[in-house]
């Protein structure tokens, strides 16, 4: 600090909790509402103090799902479905762009800047411009209500091939000299110097990549029909579609505090590899 | 930058580079080509013959009221989102730098709602202000508000809005946070003791160190607003009420999946692409990232 002055302080501090408390708002409301029994949540204004139906929703949800609804699978079987999708998505990433920024670093080969610019360009392509037509080549393949379908379309990263071509840039020539003279080959090199030598890119883009693939909305919405096959965002989403009288408000609630968990405590608990991740991936 | 030590093999790199190469072509730039061509095509009602018509796609998209409605709703969406995120984003990062005790904490407790999902964070803002049972619509009318984001445009792309920036504040928190610890101390301290007061720091000093930081966030929050809200819309009002929130990616998958117009949904989509790559043109090519952890 600069100069003393006190009440500015206070007032830094009230401002910082004011936004806190905004910000955390709507999740007690909603961490409140899911601990509520249905006719609870429906009185103009709910109560805002937890009630006692805690165990009773979530056990509800995660083994039989919102019945009286549209959707009628188990909250559990999405998060199943949301968890390997977000695994898949992130390892999967991480896995080709590691082998396409080796070949781009460590091989001069022919159309290899032509390589380089393809992937760059898939940046400009964003699922949301080539809807129709991704789900008619997904749709072709037979891969609609399949994990291949939510996860393979989404595989393709030019952001950790960038950065992971930029990390392998700075690994200094003489460990992959040493390497070739010690006999090493290619792939050698690459399992026991270069995979090792990014692991703390690796676990910063993977909290990135996790909380990505978990929160993936319209690509599941579109390849998945199948109630077995949803993830759990677009669990939520389907749940709500009846419309206010139909949905049961304190089980959608509790739905969305366990969609919100596992990415919420990945980042926390992760938090520097987060800040790196995010920093990182901009760059 | 290229590298002295290299690897030979005449196949061993076309293999590494093989699945990432596959995938992108599979899914990006065939179905990027196919809405280029698709764009210039017509379908009948029943999808049985297709014709050929040019640019006539861009032409009647151009001349429809709905579409210029969407651009006009999208422009004052990405507007609002992007000024809003940054000013309160902005706020809280220069008094949490100010703060010595407990700065920590308080990134902690704000960085979190980049975790949730954009879908779910419509759904919480939803319930919030839903006209029967919300707690905030219950305030509200008890400061005298009609607020029905349901019925009233307006309130739906209020609501939107407020649920778009909720979830980017966190992101927008950490960059400025970044960019205003990474400001040499020496100069506030300077300024300080030539007799210029806190406001007047940041305003001559801190805030134009600060602007490649907030020209690049002001990018990313565009970009962000165009495409990532595409939950948040589906998830909160699908659009409407009477097409009010109808940006122009949600216009793109309702007319596509909904509506079944072939032609019209993919001119939109090549539409869509000129301006992602106009963004992302311009994040490459004047961004300076001079953010230091």
């Amino acid at each position: 600090m600069i100069e003393n002055r006190p009440w500015l302080t206070v007032f830094s501090h009230l401002i910082l909790i004011l936004g806190v408390a905004i910000v955390a708002l709507p999740v007690y409301v909603t961490f409140v509402a899911s601990t509520l029994a249905a006719d609870e949540v429906l009185q103009a204004p709910m109560p805002l103090i937890p009630g006692t139906h805690l165990i009773e929703n979530y056990a509800k949800v995660l083994g039989q799902g919102v019945s009286a609804n549209v959707t009628s699978a188990p909250v559990g079987r999405m998060m199943w479905n949301s968890l390997v999708s977000a695994l898949v998505i992130a390892f999967g990433k991480i896995a080709i762009s590691l082998l396409s920024a080796f070949a781009i670093v460590y091989f001069r080969f022919r159309f290899r800047m032509l390589a380089f610019w393809l992937i760059f360009v898939t940046l400009m392509l964003p699922v949301e411009v080539r809807i129709l037509p991704t789900y008619k080549v997904v749709s072709d393949l037979h891969m609609l209500d399949t994990y291949a379908g939510l996860t393979v379309p989404l595989i393709a990263s030019a952001t950790a091939t960038f950065l992971f071509r930029q990390f392998f840039l700075t690994i200094p020539d003489e460990l992959a000299e040493a390497a070739r003279i010690d006999g090493a080959g290619p792939m050698r090199f690459f399992w026991d110097v270069a995979v090792p030598l990014s692991r703390p890119n690796i676990a910063a883009l993977f909290v990135i990549l996790f909380i990505f693939g978990w929160n993936q909305y319209l690509w599941p919405l579109l390849v998945t029909t199948d109630e077995s096959m949803y993830t759990t965002v677009i669990g939520i989403k389907r749940m709500i579609a009846g419309g206010d009288a139909a949905t049961e408000w304190n089980l959608v609630m509790a739905t969305a505090m366990l969609a919100m968990v596992p990415p919420a405590l990945v980042v926390l608990l992760m938090q520097r590899w987060f800040v790196k991740g995010l920093v990182d991936a901009e760059k | 930058m290229e590298k002295r030590a290299r690897f030979e093999s005449r196949w061993l790199p076309y293999a590494l580079i093989a699945p990432q190469l596959a995938i992108t072509l599979i899914f990006f730039f065939i179905p990027a080509g196919q809405a280029i061509y698709w764009s210039t095509l017509v379908q009948d009602a029943f999808g049985a013959s297709t014709q050929f018509v040019g640019l006539d796609n861009f032409k009647d998209l151009f001349r429809n009221e709905d579409y210029i409605a969407s651009f006009r709703i999208t422009a004052v969406f990405s507007i609002l989102v992007a000024v809003l995120g940054l000013t309160i984003s902005l706020v809280l990062a220069a008094f949490a730098d100010r703060v010595i005790r407990g700065a920590g904490i308080y990134k902690t407790l704000l960085i979190w709602p980049y975790a949730v999902a954009p879908a779910v964070a419509a759904i919480l803002w939803l319930f919030l202000f839903n006209p029967t049972l919300g707690v905030v619509a219950h305030w509200l009318r008890g400061l005298g508000i009609a607020w029905n984001p349901l019925l009233d445009g307006n309130d739906a792309l209020i609501m939107v809005v407020i649920a778009a920036v909720w979830k980017q504040v966190s992101y927008n928190f950490l960059f400025f946070l970044a960019g205003l610890q990474s400001i040499p101390k020496s100069l506030i301290e300077a300024a300080a003791i030539d007799g210029a007061g806190p406001i007047k720091r940041f305003v001559t000093i801190v805030f134009p160190l600060l602007s490649p930081t907030t020209f690049f966030l002001l990018v990313v929050n565009m970009v962000y607003a165009f495409f990532d809200t595409f939950a948040i819309i589906d998830a909160a009002t699908s659009g409407g009420p009477a097409k009010a929130t109808t940006i122009l990616v949600y216009k793109v998958y309702a007319d596509g999946f909904q509506g079944l117009d072939l032609g019209g949904s993919s001119a939109q989509s090549v539409v869509l692409m000129a301006i992602v790559i106009t963004l992302t043109m311009i994040q490459f090519r004047y961004v300076e990232r001079k953010v230091q952890y």
